[in-house]
């Protein structure tokens, strides 16, 4: 009996301490809501207490309908889950393979490479995004409409340069160090060709680096994509959704239609993250990988 | 699987952007996506003008205002800029300098009728001209106007630096508001050079000096100008006004929730605050030595320098200067009217109008920022110096090394291309 | 180790060029681009043409000189003094703007310190530079040890069996999938010095007796304000990281160390930290690299101020190029900020070196 009790107590504290860690994490999303819910005038007058926090007052889906009057907004995240996924598909294909050849091959220049690449992380994007633009308005390409220079206003301008990246790279590179080698170098010894112990051998037991950087890749992609877009594509067509946040910013800010939009294009990213979590751990489950 | 029906996506949309008219396209840029307002007043006079003749079609391109001159410069970078842009007043001379802009090919009695600071002129040509402007005001409260018997201040009369402070005296032992005056510190950016530097040319002081724009010496770290600087940081150091901490909601909103007894604000703002604030009146710039002064020069249209057919891109520019469209984007988006036929025919700038004060303040007080490519730097530097002080900087030191930056841009730019 | 088996130059590059090649061509050509503007005069907006003035840039943000003050005398020759007591020196700027000494035209005071009876200056050419490269010093010092660890916690912490786990883990990552930008705009409010939500909950705590703060308009509390708010946004970042190298502990192994009655510590201890270093390596890399790219929060929320007191690097680098349309002087910056944290990433490398 005893211990049952403990037990139970042990339990209760634990949900204690997770959901007060939850209340400071939650404040931004619950705030974010709840705005979007209220006219201006009330949504200001409230920022000041916790009321900010509570559905209270005038509430109605006005915000929404604005919102969607004053912007393209489905065009905007169309955009941007586009660009995301195709980039993120991309990144982790090449990234792992590179990540791959880091840790179970042994080649010429292998060490210098990977510290060259690593090294790229603390480029800030800011400082090399007026040469980059140089470059790609000068760039080729071969699409469906045939030969054409300049990738301005189109989507690959969004997606190409930001498919390798040293983050991701790194993150496979060390994750993997921690996969038995042995489980490779037995694959060599029966004949498996590289490709097949990468893609038989090891991607199956990469699911949660997968998850990973798939999360840390697609939050890149989509909520920071600010800078790039604003100077590379003019159409309107082309534009993503922080681009789009501009829309919102008057001079006199519609707070309520600001915290709307956010909402919207914030749903997205949830979800996506909500469905990995799900894969992430059935993933676990069937690893255990771990020597 | 995705990558096919992607693929096909892109090409689809490629395909669809395709012109299909007999027309010559004249592309334009323009800085107002998300204003309703504005969009539906240009489209209007886009589809007027592409009905009125058969030689040109415009099609608009909108961005997001906070980030338009960066689009613009990125553009210009990549040589892709098309036929029409808008370009904010006082950064113009800075792109007709550095070859993105022609000068318009029409005369300059063409817009004879228009208010000073809607005409954007560079190296003696007209570059660029505006269908409205914009002016700031005083914002107060008849009812404490009247409580603590102070006089209404007029055009011909605007109001001392002592009458001021006598108000804001007043205000602050009122009581009733959080801080008697709201300048707006939370507008970071353009807002500072806009709407502080003429009350520092009230001083006597200036951002530059206007007769050679190789210097600043003396001008903005003069004695007119430390005054004003002194003045400055009373305001914050005294608690008549909230510093640069402010958050943005309470500059959207402090003036018409009864946060502030008065606020410096620009016309775009006055409707709302008609609606909030019953008895709100529309106060000049106060006189500080040298006559009351506010900014001028609004948003305005030119021609790019790549433009291949710039006589299209000029009969679209011409078109649009009618009153009809004047009156018609002041209605829509509370700016002041470029002209005053155009004025009469609005509700809100015609004789007794609620906004009638607004086209008297541009016509009377309002003075251009300096006319030089360097303003875009100097402006950046004047809003840190007024920030630094604000916050208690030593105003003589933080002027005198604003003059050097200045100064210091001045020289790596070889004089911009002011005769020396 | 290197064996038959695991030895391919042709694979080894082959697999790894496609992602190397688009890094080359959009990260590193574009970053030697940047570094050769950083030696000329390339302004972003100009019609002058490009000279090459090699480190003249650099020289103008680094360049640090000390210079001595005498005291104001009078007539007798006797040390001027103001009414407090304080010896009354010349202005810096006499020295600054003096024709006879053209090589201090330009530099301001950093700060000053007395010996005897004069007063040693020390100029710079970029005071607000040196001021953002402390700045970004400190935030780093700060910022990355504190979000490393508390990342590590929320991450043992949700890394528990327990029913509804996945809704703690989706509530803890929400700031991080918030933008930046929103995220900052949001905390103006909450850091808002008269009835922000900060000084509101603290005064009802105190019961009353709390002085409201202007956290971000002070310049003891600004940065600090700061650093608070992008710890508790990204901490959910590297939490998702931890969690992942948690994962990889093999659930064999805490059945042993369950068997044989170890402590919850000694388990951390010996059983799951070991299994953490190679995500440790990963975690702190990053945070220190994020750290020293802090840039958004700035921008929006202080925009450097008050008095520089959260001036940084990137934020300058972004000001000067973009703001003041001096290319080559962001240019100059961020290959600097470049420099700086490869030094310290080697040195960090070196340190978590695999010893044998």
């Amino acid at each position: 009996m005893v211990s049952s009790d403990n037990r139970g107590l042990r339990l209760g504290v634990r949900y204690l301490v997770l959901c007060l860690v939850a209340l400071v994490f939650l404040f931004p999303l619950v705030f974010m809501l709840v705005s979007s819910l209220k006219p201006d005038q009330q949504l200001l007058a409230d920022t000041g207490s916790l009321r900010a926090f509570l559905p209270v007052g005038d509430i109605s889906l006005d915000n929404y309908r604005d919102a969607f009057a004053r912007a393209p907004i489905g065009r905007f995240v169309f955009n941007s889950i586009l660009v995301t996924v195709v980039t993120v598909t991309l990144s982790l294909a090449l990234c792992s393979l590179a990540a791959f050849s880091f840790v179970f091959l042994e080649w010429w220049g292998r060490a210098a490479l990977l510290a060259v690449i690593v090294s790229t992380l603390i480029i800030p994007f800011e400082t090399i995004a007026i040469p980059l633009l140089l470059i790609v308005s000068k760039l080729p390409w071969i699409g469906l409409e045939g030969f054409e220079i300049g990738w301005l206003n189109t989507y690959r301008v969004q997606i190409v340069p930001w498919i390798a990246d040293a983050l991701t790279i790194f993150l496979f590179v060390q994750f993997f160090k921690d996969l038995p080698r042995e489980l490779v170098e037995a694959a060599r010894v029966e004949g498996a060709t590289w490709w097949q112990v990468y893609w038989r051998i090891v991607i199956p037991l990469s699911g949660p680096v997968i998850a990973t950087g798939a999360i840390l890749k697609t939050l890149k992609m989509y909520n920071e994509q600010y800078l790039w877009p604003l100077i590379t594509v003019q159409s309107e067509a082309y534009r993503p959704v922080m681009v789009g946040l501009g829309y919102f910013f008057q001079l006199n800010i519609a707070w309520g239609e600001v915290m709307a939009y956010l909402s919207l294009i914030t749903v997205p990213v949830l979800i996506f993250y909500l469905i990995l979590q799900r894969a992430f751990i059935a993933s676990i489950a069937s690893t255990g990988v771990k020597g | 699987m995705t990558l096919r029906t992607i693929a096909g996506a892109l090409a689809a949309t490629t395909v669809l952007a395709g012109p299909v008219s007999a027309q010559t396209e004249i592309g334009m840029w323009y800085h107002g996506a998300g204003n309703r307002g504005e969009a539906e007043t240009l489209d209007r006079i886009v589809s007027d003008f592409n009905a009125s003749q058969s030689d040109w079609e415009v099609t608009v391109e909108s961005f997001p205002q906070e980030s338009y001159n960066d689009s613009v410069v990125a553009a210009a970078l990549a040589g892709d800029l098309p036929c029409i842009i808008d370009v904010d007043g006082p950064v113009m001379p800075n792109w007709a300098w550095s070859g993105y802009m022609q000068p318009l090919p029409f005369g300059e009695e063409r817009v004879s009728e228009f208010l000073p600071g809607t005409k954007g002129f560079w190296d003696g040509q007209l570059y660029s001209i505006g269908l409205w402007d914009a002016a700031v005001a005083l914002y107060a409260r008849q009812s404490d106007l009247d409580e603590w018997g102070l006089r209404v201040p007029t055009l011909a009369e605007p109001w001392t630096r002592d009458e001021l402070m006598l108000a804001l005296d007043a205000a602050k032992a009122d009581g009733d508001y959080e801080y008697a005056f709201d300048p707006g510190m939370a507008w970071t950016g353009e807002w500072y050079p806009y709407a502080f530097s003429p009350l520092l040319q009230s001083f006597g002081g200036d951002i530059v000096d206007r007769e050679t724009y190789a210097s600043a010496d003396g001008v903005l770290n003069g004695e007119a100008a430390v005054e004003f600087g002194t003045w400055w940081q009373s305001l914050f150091a005294d608690g008549y006004a909230p510093g640069t901490s402010q958050d943005p909601a309470d500059r959207d909103a402090g003036f018409n929730e009864g946060k502030y007894a008065f606020a410096w604000n620009g016309n775009w703002a006055a409707a709302a605050t008609l609606d909030a604030v019953d008895d709100v009146v529309f106060l000049p710039a106060p006189d500080f030595g040298n006559g009351g002064v506010i900014g001028a020069a609004s948003w305005q249209f030119g021609i790019s320098a790549t433009c291949e057919n710039p006589e299209g891109a000029a009969a679209w520019i011409d078109y649009a200067l009618q009153d009809e469209y004047l009156a018609a984007f002041a209605e829509t988006t509370g700016l002041i009217p470029a002209t005053p036929s155009a004025a009469a025919m609005t509700e809100t700038y015609s004789e007794g109008g609620p906004l009638e004060v607004f086209f008297s303040l541009s016509e009377e007080q309002a003075l251009v920022r300096p006319v030089t490519p360097g303003y875009v730097v100097a402006a950046k530097v004047f809003e840190k110096a007024l920030a630094d002080i604000a916050n208690g900087a030593d105003v003589q030191d933080t002027l005198d090394a604003a003059v050097d930056e200045i100064e210091a841009d001045i020289e790596a730019n070889q004089g911009y291309g002011h005769e020396g | 180790m290197a064996s038959k088996l695991t030895t391919s130059n042709r694979v080894g590059w082959g697999f790894a060029i496609p992602g190397f090649g688009l890094i080359a061509l959009f990260i590193i050509l574009p970053f030697f681009f940047a570094f050769y503007l950083s030696l000329t005069d390339q302004r972003l907006v100009s019609p002058n043409p490009t000279r090459f003035v090699g480190f003249e840039n650099y020289r103008e943000l680094l360049e640090v000189r000390v210079i001595t003050l005498a005291p104001e005398r009078d007539d007798a020759g006797a040390v001027l003094r103001a009414e407090d007591g304080a010896i009354e020196y010349p202005r810096v700027r006499t020295v600054t703007r003096n024709p006879e000494t053209p090589q201090y035209r330009g530099m301001r005071e950093w700060f000053r310190w007395h010996s005897g009876e004069d007063a040693k200056v020390v100029i710079a050419r970029d005071v607000v530079f040196l001021r953002a490269l402390l700045n970004t010093f400190l935030f780093v010092i700060v910022v990355a040890p504190v979000q490393a660890g508390l990342a590590l916690c929320l991450a043992l912490l949700i890394n528990q069996r327990l029913r509804g786990i996945n809704a703690f883990r989706a509530i803890y990552f929400m700031p991080v999938v918030i933008s930046i930008i929103v995220v900052s705009l949001l905390w103006r409010f909450i850091y808002d010095g008269n009835d922000g939500l900060l000084n509101e909950i603290l005064g009802w705590l105190t019961f009353g007796t709390w002085e409201p703060i202007d956290w971000l308009g002070r310049t003891d509390t600004a940065l600090p304000s700061i650093m608070a708010m992008s710890i508790w946004q990204a901490v959910g970042f590297h939490m998702v990281i931890w969690l992942s190298g948690l994962q990889t502990v093999s659930p064999t192994l805490y059945e042993a160390a369950e068997i044989e009655g170890a402590s919850k510590w000694q388990t951390f201890r010996y059983i799951t930290w070991p299994g953490l270093r190679n995500t440790a390596i990963l975690v702190l890399i990053v945070i220190t690299m994020q750290a020293f790219a802090v840039f958004a929060q700035i921008d929006v929320m202080t925009n450097g101020g008050p008095l520089d007191a959260t001036q940084t690097l990137v934020f300058q680098t972004v000001e000067r190029g973009y703001g003041k349309q001096d290319i080559s002087g962001g240019s100059t910056i961020s290959v600097i900020l470049f420099l700086i944290v490869l030094t310290i990433s080697l040195i960090q490398s070196w340190l978590t070196r695999e010893r044998p």
